[in-house]
């Protein structure tokens, strides 16, 4: 275990930072469970930080001038930049600190904040040198598993079968072509100290994980999985519900990769049907059961690879 | 004062940039500019300059770093050429609208297709329109000093915007001159510690980059655009600063032997001295001959300009870049459209001369002239010519 994670306890619902670093009266969709989940992790990482943004729902959301949400320092650049502004800016902390003209001893955590499109295509590449580089920040993908904000485009985060409107079912397609692409396994690659994957249906799981990752010095990449009723097709109240499901059907494991070591958080042994969790969404409604035997087929496989690969260690 | 001693373009512009006392480079190496930050790295690496230098993976992660840097408040400096510069392009239009005053300096370079490392200005006349303040250097001395007049007027906080600062690729970058660095007691005099405005800072947060709905986004794109052109006063002003405490006289547009001249040559750039020579050699032959250069392009010094040309009857305007298809090279376009409400104004002739590198010699810049002189009475059939094609 690292050092910098040994004297942290964890949150408990009983002892939860009071202050609300992500204000309300954003302007996300309702039953959005990404805004959730920034704001969980916000909670977590309280008011010391300097937050950057990736164009997407969450900036969008977020700031439409003159309004904010944000109560913590905020800088918006682009779509596919967040990890490189964020180099820039704990650079920059770096040097001023260094020359006398920050507080050296203040603690300031920076986190960069994109959807799965910002990070796991267009951004793929600001976020690898980043990780490379091996500058101390945090890196948080919400991944609600399309380009939303644009009107639920696939992305690369799209889970195989799935509808959206550039990957619609028709005579020759069933949706989505591809599988998933594993952005934690991308990131844990780079070697860095923290990798985790989380979700805000296990909220204290959520918090814990991103305090973790600010606590522990170098890069280290947060993947939250955030249902989104809009692009899913289902119903604002189901988002928690799904959350759940897609952990409990083995469909998003949670799990550490602390320095390298994979730890699964939280193991399902009596894995619920993947069909549970697709039939709740429109998004899979063209599906056959042979296309659902496929996608159970593959949960169990890399399920069965995650625990190998936990075991071994 | 200092010494004036032999040295690369480059490695005296990275020294400049130490003298600037930077506090974040973030670079990506491409030719020409490799030289000025690999120097860069050295004197970080020697810890002659404390820094910190990042080694990012891109152009474009390279200004998205400078620019998380100089919101933190850190003095940020990168620097780049063609496609790099065409790589930061989106991240480019960023920096002044949201007030972040980084450098860049940028060695001119020709773009692909076919790909091409030596000089035109065709890269940086694709970021015409992006709102930075841009200057052109004339030679390794000029370049040097308009590295320190680009932190002065950048971080200002009149001004506060970002400052590309264009040297020639190759027949600047690459050249070794006499150049006279100044004492650093000078330039501390010169340049006062970066304090912006703004910053990203936990005890005081604020929000940068918001969403600019229909109803703001015009008045947000208004009040740049008067902050731009008022940054002018200011960037004069720093000049002449820049005169009394190191001796040497800058002006945003720059006259040579204009008196009585019928024909005057327009150039931005290093060429200007090649064009000297020919417009002493076309005095000798007893033509009336003047040049005019361009060091400021952007804000562009519109009233100095009209002055400077005043009394020209024709005006051989000389555009290192192509715009397919366009009424001119883009200077060429700025000239004639900064002329046209002048009453009496000169007829206006547009060469694009000099394209990835071909050379443009006295004798061209003569025949150029000639070619003026000849438009006088007739006028020309199309709206550009390029000079030096072997047909």
């Amino acid at each position: 275990m690292l050092k910098e994670l040994a004297r942290f306890k964890g949150f408990s619902a009983k002892n939860l930072p009071k202050e609300e670093p992500f204000a309300p009266g954003h302007r996300a969709c309702q039953g959005c469970g990404e805004v959730l989940a920034l704001r969980l992790a916000l909670k977590a990482l309280g008011m010391n930080v300097i937050a950057v943004s990736a164009t997407g729902c969450m900036e969008i959301i977020s700031s439409p001038f003159p309004y904010t949400s944000w109560r913590v320092p905020w800088i918006h650049i682009a779509f596919e930049n967040a990890a490189a502004v964020a180099s820039g800016v704990e650079a920059a902390l770096k040097a001023l600190k260094r020359k006398g003209r920050f507080p050296k001893n203040r603690r300031v955590d920076v986190v960069a904040f994109a959807g799965d499109g910002g990070t796991a295509d267009i951004g793929l590449q600001a976020l690898s040198g980043a990780l490379e580089r091996g500058h101390d920040f945090v890196y948080i993908c919400l991944d609600n598993e399309a380009y939303m904000n644009t009107g639920v485009q696939r992305s690369s985060c799209t889970p195989y079968g799935a509808m959206t409107t550039t990957s619609p079912p028709g005579s020759r397609s069933f949706g989505q072509m591809t599988w998933k692409k594993n952005l934690p396994a991308i990131a844990a690659a780079h070697g860095i100290p923290y990798v985790a994957t989380a979700t805000p249906a296990f909220f204290l799981d959520l918090m814990n994980k991103v305090k973790k990752a600010a606590l522990v010095e170098g890069p280290a990449y947060v993947h939250i999985y955030a249902p989104c009723p809009t692009g899913w097709g289902t119903k604002g109240e189901d988002s928690i519900r799904l959350a759940k499901l897609a952990v409990e059907t083995r469909i998003f494991p949670l799990y550490e990769v602390i320095e390298g070591k994979y730890y699964i958080t939280r193991k399902v042994t009596k894995p619920k049907p993947v069909e549970e969790y697709l039939k709740l969404q429109r998004r899979f409604r063209h599906l056959t059961e042979d296309h659902i035997r496929q996608i159970q087929e593959r949960v169990d496989a890399e399920y069965e690879r995650l625990l190998k690969l936990a075991e071994c260690l | 004062m200092g010494k004036r001693i032999a040295k690369e373009v480059s490695i005296a512009i990275a020294e400049a940039v130490k003298q600037c006392r930077v506090d974040v480079i973030a670079a990506y190496p491409i030719t020409p500019q490799t030289h000025i930050v690999e120097h860069l790295s050295e004197l970080v690496a020697n810890g002659e300059l404390d820094a910190e230098y990042i080694t990012v993976e891109s152009e474009h992660s390279a200004i998205s770093a400078c620019l998380g840097s100089v919101a933190t408040g850190a003095r940020t400096f990168t620097s780049t050429s063609s496609q790099g510069l065409a790589l930061m392009h989106e991240i480019l239009f960023i920096a002044p609208a949201l007030r972040l005053p980084v450098v860049m300096v940028v060695a001119n370079r020709a773009l692909s297709a076919p790909i091409s490392i030596w000089n035109d200005h065709g890269d940086i006349m694709a970021e015409r329109d992006i709102g930075w303040i841009q200057t052109f250097a004339e030679n390794g001395q000029e370049a040097v000093d308009l590295v320190y007049h680009a932190f002065r007027v950048a971080e200002d906080r009149r001004v506060m915007f970002p400052v590309i600062v264009n040297i020639d690729g190759f027949t600047l970058s690459h050249m070794i001159e006499p150049i006279e660095l100044p004492d650093q007691e000078q330039v501390d005099q010169y340049l006062p510690p970066f304090k912006p405005r703004y910053r990203l800072d936990p005890r005081k947060p604020i929000s940068m980059g918001p969403v600019g709905i229909p109803e703001i986004y015009t008045e947000a794109k208004k009040a740049q655009d008067e902050a731009f052109k008022n940054a002018y006063r200011v960037i004069v002003k720093a000049w002449d600063e820049f005169e009394k405490i190191f001796g040497r006289r800058y002006r945003p547009v720059e006259t040579y032997r204009m008196e009585d001249a019928e024909v005057a040559l327009l150039i931005m750039g290093s060429l200007a001295e090649t064009a000297m020579t020919a417009v002493d050699r076309l005095r000798e032959a007893g033509k009336k001959v003047g040049l005019v250069r361009i060091r400021l392009w952007r804000p562009f010094p519109l009233r100095d300009f009209v002055r400077a040309v005043k009394g020209v009857r024709v005006l051989g305007v000389i555009d290192r870049a192509l715009s397919p298809g366009a009424t001119g090279g883009p200077v060429g376009v700025e000239v004639r459209s900064a002329l046209y409400q002048v009453p009496g104004r000169p007829r206006v002739v547009n060469f694009v001369a000099g394209l990835g590198g071909r050379d443009v010699t006295v004798e061209d810049f003569e025949e150029m002239a000639d070619k003026a002189f000849f438009y006088m009475k007739k006028k020309p059939k199309e709206p550009y010519e390029m000079i030096g094609v072997k047909e």
